[in-house]
């Protein structure tokens, strides 16, 4: 019985370490070392070539694609978009640009496009195959001339979360960010339609980013805007997408 | 050979003995950080893709939060964890691995030898631990041990990281033949959990072996390495 008692509380005893050392601010710069860690091993494994995410046969897209987090938008605004076909949906491309841009959805189905049949791998662990169709992002950020000083593109979305209770109830809206790499990557694509139609709501309609790359919640959803900055610390709560922001998952979403 | 090669005078390298406890640490968060991880979606799928029941071929329970850490359902933090422990995990095996290569460890107590593969010695292996009696067999491991310690070694770890290479999406961008080996990401993501816990498995008869054999001496040994006693048989 002592014995068990024991082991019980060294077990116990061991949890409440890793607790406290889960909300020390040495084990959080450790985690993020660690992240920047995996980064630089994922570049490094490349061997100097431009690693790809697989990319699969129309035979193997998944015959639903599951819709995660937000899958609608319950603003009048959005249901406005909505009756319209999203005909005077916008993407602004802001920022340190050179010439800022704001595209219609007829501009981009009109750049060159690119399709790929990708799997969506959730922070969760479920998985899922589609087609993706849109414009490389990199053709996007060429037409604006990205300035020398821009480090992160930021992903600014239509849809949000409303968190707090009572009083401190408040909306606050998803974002998402990557780094130039990640940005440039050619299978980095708005995206604008999925398996030959135009995206469902729950997949994030009329656009939604594909960072082939990283899971799932980076792909953000109902985007109305691309913003290149230089840091994230001034972005909403500056860890650099909404997720980041109120439950600390990682920046990057490569692991 | 192994027979010329000079014996080191401690039981156990010193090598052997700070990856021993730099690995037992890693594990034990890894499994248990992984137990939170599998709480965030609680299926098993085959191929490469999968989120709906009737995909799946396994239901997983749910794992209290006094297996996991942490203590309650966080998938970020335990992320956190998983992923600064995979790197501890990785590096250190690939450290202990090359160490065990250029001390001979590998070689003269890991690997066994092909008499040793006989149905007749394994059988006789089989008959000793059943009359608990592990003080037998060809230089410092019997085969039974040889088949336990290269199985976790050299199949069961490096299964569980190259798995993990798949699961990240960044890994698996810069190696994207470990997913047509293993099946595609949600074939890998159910090897992972197998043989998470196959290790499992290990551990709990590691330590079962080690209560029932000395478990002072054995302890100690693995800090201290302990003397070599005897030439051959050095397994006491």
């Amino acid at each position: 019985m002592q014995r068990r008692n024991f082991i019980v509380a060294s077990g116990a005893a061991f949890l409440a370490g890793c607790n406290k050392i889960s909300d020390s601010g040495w084990f959080e710069k450790l985690v993020d070392g660690a992240e920047g860690w995996h980064r630089g091993l994922h570049r490094a494994l490349g061997a100097g070539r431009i690693t790809m995410a697989p990319e699969f046969d129309r035979a193997d897209v998944s015959p639903f694609f599951r819709g995660n987090g937000n899958q609608d938008i319950e603003t009048d605004e959005y249901r406005a978009a909505q009756a319209d076909g999203f005909a005077n949906w916008r993407l602004e491309v802001t920022g340190l640009v050179d010439n800022p841009l704001s595209l219609s959805m007829d501009d981009i189905r009109a750049l060159p496009q690119r399709t790929q049949i990708t799997r969506h791998d959730c922070v969760e662990g479920w998985s899922a195959i589609g087609e993706w169709t849109g414009p490389q992002l990199s053709h996007l950020l060429e037409a604006a001339g990205v300035q020398a000083e821009a480090k992160f593109v930021v992903f600014h979305c239509a849809d949000f979360f409303m968190r707090g209770r009572g009083e401190n109830r408040q909306r606050v809206d998803y974002y998402e960010s990557c780094d130039l790499d990640d940005a440039m990557h050619p299978q980095t694509i708005v995206a604008h339609q999925l398996n030959g139609e135009p995206l469902p709501i729950r997949n994030g309609a009329p656009l939604r980013m594909r960072l082939e790359r990283q899971l799932g919640y980076k792909h953000a959803k109902y985007l109305t805007g691309i913003e290149l900055v230089a840091s994230l610390d001034d972005i909403a709560g500056g860890k650099g997408g909404y997720w980041e922001d109120v439950a600390g998952y990682q920046w990057y979403a490569g692991i | 050979m192994a027979r010329t090669a000079k014996r080191p005078a401690k039981r156990h390298a010193l090598s052997t003995r700070l990856w021993h406890w730099i690995n037992a640490i890693s594990l034990i968060i890894l499994f248990m950080s992984g137990l939170n991880i599998s709480n965030g979606h609680r299926r098993l799928y085959w191929g490469d893709w999968g989120f709906a029941p009737e995909q799946a071929w396994l239901e997983v329970p749910r794992f209290p939060g006094w297996a996991t850490i942490p203590d309650y359902y966080s998938l970020s933090a335990a992320r956190d964890w998983h992923v600064l422990f995979a790197l501890v995990f990785g590096f250190s095996l690939l450290a202990f691995m090359i160490a065990a290569l250029l001390n001979r460890h590998m070689q003269r107590d890991i690997f066994a030898r092909a008499r040793e593969w006989k149905p007749s010695n394994i059988w006789r292996d089989i008959v000793e631990h059943l009359k608990f009696n592990f003080e037998h067999g060809e230089g410092k491991y019997n085969i039974l041990q040889k088949i336990a310690y290269s199985s976790v070694i050299l199949v069961l770890l490096p299964l569980m990281i190259f798995t993990g290479i798949v699961m990240s999406p960044g890994g698996e961008a810069a190696l994207p033949f470990l997913t047509d080996l293993f099946g595609g990401r949600q074939s890998a993501r159910s090897l992972h959990f197998i043989a998470a816990w196959g290790l499992f498995a290990f551990f709990v008869l590691h330590i079962a072996l080690v209560l029932v054999s000395g478990p002072i001496r054995q302890l100690r040994d693995m800090i201290t390495g302990g003397k070599l006693e005897g030439d051959n048989h050095a397994a006491s």
